[in-house]
């Protein structure tokens, strides 16, 4: 218990913090709720949807977890040229706005696409794409390279001293180093993809083929949008935070941390694994997340120079935003990760499990008697993508926060050093890694977030996915295919930025 | 440094509020492809500027049922003096609302179908339609849709007005019959989309040989792109219509206003951009006619529509049908 009289008094920061998730996703729902008239339950579609809701969410979070761990190990086991832009390109999926991930996909798996074509050219019968199928793949696409990453930095943060160990003991690094490390990571990625699965929409529908494939997040925008029912639209997203804490509170139980020894934070030459193999791995990796990637550029690349000014101008606001967002979710996510504990590890899933139409809806109801709501798009834009990036940062960082608390608290408290100074010498220096990342993570899913600002925007306050998409409503599609790709080139640059500035100095 | 600035910045402000405060503002609601730079908004801002001595300001809302549920977000407080841009699937639940007054115009619509609303004015209509590529083979109707192994885009009901413009169509043409016709065209569906980009875009990718569009489609890669592969489909059944409306806010602060602009909706000025902005059909034909490139549309020889009334009271059954038969 002597270890535990060193605590880090972050309760102010991390309050501030943990209620402003609280505004944007309970208080949002709040807002909508009392402003509902509750007439009727929910019907028998709306059940059928969260069936099928929970069931993809489930099927699309474990195939990423399971895909992801060889080409998470491989990536960590081998080093090569080009395998730092390989690792940054690998994350651009899941950076998409929703739309041109989509297009992405079926250029090369829809029924004009690569694929089918080389189906055709070989004699053999076509692949449908379109149902359930269509939306595990959308799923696994946008999803894999996120567990990737999240396993890599597990794999990364192991110390070397750790592997000479097991090299000394003759062990197996698979049992006393691997399976620990996945024991620890693995549920908590599971976890984020099935939320993000959970409140999926248009790649539901769009690959899903039809009402099949209707979501919990689709019944939300019809009760919204063309019934004016704010009271299913609360109950729907009411059932929505129920799957959220109900997966939450089973991960948090199934996940364990890993009780080894400190290190001396070094890195390390891998000596195990197979080297064809994790070739196999990192080549079938590349090609699934690359080719979508490569016809989108293909797409965008004719129309690039006769883009209007507009776009410019919107990518600018973008940008600004992503800055700003990115930011404020670094604070509040170190805020919320020096905290700890079960409490925290709910708010920091919460936004995952809140759909942006009810958080836009209930912002509005707030703000409208107050002031114009349209005054404040790239505000409200900026706190939202701040609060809806929250749980990937925190994941991102939060582990590795919690190894720093546990591997150096007991020196500070040896050395009776102040917090804002443990803060400062020990814990962010060995933080660069997961700080870069994270907040990469946060200012490209804000550049691509299609959001509240639909609900927000008036003359003059679009972003650059805004404006991509109004494109598409006149007819100007290949405007919109470049808008596409200057926004996947933004968001790559901002997120290469800050994951290249978190590993200069990496070795300590 | 900062501070002069900040201070110059003030003063500006300040001088420019008085004179900002003498121009009244008009504020339109409506949907955001009315509203941006490729839309009709930009010009219509323009020309009605240039005689009312006011300030006409466009708030842009997603698309039509986004626009009705904001105006209800708002409620009786709605700074919105007009809402344009709603269809006759939406204007019962508008009116419902009571936030709409009379408009009180009398104007000669060419319209295919008598006009006789008196809360919710036209300002332009168009017909849906199957779009697909020119030499392809074509269907005359519906049903020989249903029955041909042509692929087919279509946008989905619950959140896109053109997907319910599709489920009304069918319900006009076959009415009890309307299930087992969805049940047939199931196998021709390629996908549904969420809005009306998604499927178009997804029709010029070449993922299906036609998407539900308008019949004044092909005008756009004809007028703007200089292409003549795209055509609509005439079906026998005829073609069910989106007349587009716009309405005046009833608690508006600016009546004299509201009311020169819903006049001013269908004069010449406002109608003679519709055509090539838009890509619909205006409310009243311009004097110097339509443009170019829309004498080779196709003339639906029936034209189908619903009275709001009827479209509000039937969209949930047809949703229902509609949903059950592309469930199996």
């Amino acid at each position: 218990m002597a270890l535990s009289t060193f605590t880090i008094k972050t309760r102010w920061p991390s309050g501030i913090a943990a209620g402003l998730v609280l505004v944007v996703t309970f208080g949002t729902l709040g807002a909508v709720i009392l402003r509902a008239d509750f007439s009727a339950g929910l019907g028998a579609a709306d059940w059928a949807a969260v069936r099928f809701t929970v069931t993809q969410a489930l099927v699309s979070a474990a195939l990423s977890c399971i895909l992801a761990i060889p080409v998470a190990r491989a990536l960590s086991r081998r080093a090569f040229r080009g395998r730092s832009v390989l690792i940054t390109l690998l994350g651009a999926p899941f950076l998409l706005p929703v739309v041109v991930a989509v297009f992405g996909i079926l250029a090369v798996f829809g029924r004009g696409g690569i694929v089918n074509s080389a189906l055709d050219w070989a004699g053999l019968p076509q692949v449908s794409i379109y149902g359930f199928q269509g939306v595990i793949l959308g799923h696994v696409f946008f999803n894999l390279p996120l567990v990737t990453r999240l396993i890599l930095q597990g794999w990364l943060a192991i110390p070397s001293e750790r592997f000479r160990l097991a090299a000394s003991l003759d062990g197996s690094v698979s049992q006393l180093l691997e399976r620990p490390m996945l024991r620890q990571v693995l549920p908590g990625a599971f976890l984020v993809v099935f939320l993000i699965s959970l409140t999926s929409f248009a790649v539901a529908l769009t690959l899903g083929g039809g009402p099949r494939a209707t979501t919990v997040e689709l019944a939300i925008y019809q009760a919204l949008r063309f019934d004016f029912d704010l009271g299913r639209a609360a109950m729907l997203a009411l059932v929505q935070f129920g799957l959220c804490v109900g997966a939450g509170t089973f991960v948090w139980r199934f996940g364990a941390p890993n009780a080894f020894g400190i290190g001396l934070d070094r890195r390390i030459e891998r000596w195990d694994g197979h080297a064809w193999l994790d070739g196999i791995c990192i080549g079938l990796a590349a090609l699934f997340l690359i080719l979508p990637l490569g016809m989108v550029v293909l797409r965008g690349v004719p129309g690039l120079l006769d883009l209007p000014a507009d776009i410019w101008w919107a990518a600018g606001r973008s940008l600004l935003v992503a800055t700003a967002s990115a930011t404020l979710c670094m604070a509040l996510a170190l805020a919320l990760a020096l905290r700890g504990g079960p409490m925290v590890a709910i708010i920091g899933v919460l936004p995952l499990a809140a759909s942006s139409l009810v958080i836009g809806t209930g912002l509005f109801l707030i703000i409208y008697p107050v002031m114009n709501p349209t005054k404040l798009a790239l505000l409200v834009t900026t706190l939202t993508n701040a609060t809806l990036a929250l749980p990937f940062v925190l994941r991102a960082i939060g582990p590795s926060v919690d190894a720093v608390k546990a591997d150096f608290g007991r020196l500070g408290a040896t050395l009776g050093l102040s917090p804002a100074v443990w803060i400062r010498h020990i814990m962010l220096p060995r933080l660069r890694r997961p700080i870069g990342f994270g907040a990469g993570l946060a200012a490209a899913l804000s550049m691509g977030d299609l959001g509240v600002i639909t609900l927000f925007a008036g003359d003059g306050g679009e972003t650059l996915p805004l404006a991509m998409y109004r494109l598409m409503g006149a007819y100007k599609m290949e405007a919109a295919a470049s808008a596409a790709l200057v926004l996947l080139g933004l968001s790559l640059a901002l997120f290469w930025i800050c994951d290249q500035g978190g590993r200069t100095n990496v070795d300590l | 440094m900062q501070k002069p600035i900040i201070l110059t910045v003030a003063a500006a402000l300040a001088m420019a509020t008085p004179a900002m405060a003498q121009t009244p503002v008009l504020t339109v609601l409506t949907y955001d492809s009315f509203t941006s730079e490729w839309g009709p908004g930009p010009a219509v801002e323009a020309a009605f500027e240039e005689t009312c001595g006011c300030d006409l300001q466009f708030v842009g809302a997603g698309d039509g049922a986004a626009l009705l549920a904001r105006l209800q977000l708002e409620g009786p407080r709605t700074d919105a003096d007009i809402v344009l841009g709603l269809d006759t699937n939406l204007t019962a639940a508008a009116r419902k609302t009571g936030l709409f007054a009379p408009h009180g115009i009398t104007a000669d619509l060419d319209l295919p179908v008598a006009w006789d609303d008196t809360d919710f004015l036209p300002f332009d209509w168009g017909y849906f339609a199957f779009v697909g590529n020119a030499g392809a083979a074509a269907p005359t109707s519906l049903r020989a849709l249903a029955d041909s192994d042509i692929k087919i885009v279509i946008q989905d009901p619950r959140s896109s007005t053109p997907g319910l413009g599709l489920l009304m169509w069918v319900q006009a043409a076959y009415g009890e019959g309307a299930g087992a016709l969805w049940a047939d065209l199931a196998d021709n569906i390629v996908t549904v989309t969420p809005g009306w980009s998604e499927a178009y875009g997804l029709f010029l990718e070449g993922e299906a040989d036609a998407v539900l569009s308008y019949t004044t489609s092909p005008a756009y890669h004809l007028i703007a792109e200089d292409d003549d592969s795209k055509v609509a489909w005439a079906f026998d059944e005829g073609h069910y219509m989106q007349v587009e409306v716009a309405g005046k806010v009833a608690g508006t602060d600016q009546p004299v206003l509201a009311d020169q602009f819903m006049a001013f909706m269908v004069s010449d000025a406002f109608q003679s951009i519709i055509p090539t902005t838009n890509w619909m059909y205006p409310a009243v034909t311009p004097s110097d006619g339509l443009p170019d490139g829309f004498d080779t549309l196709i003339i639906p020889a029936k034209s189908l529509l619903f009275s709001p009334q009827e479209a509000l009271a039937i969209r949930s059954s047809a949703l229902d049908t509609w949903r059950s038969a592309l469930s199996q």
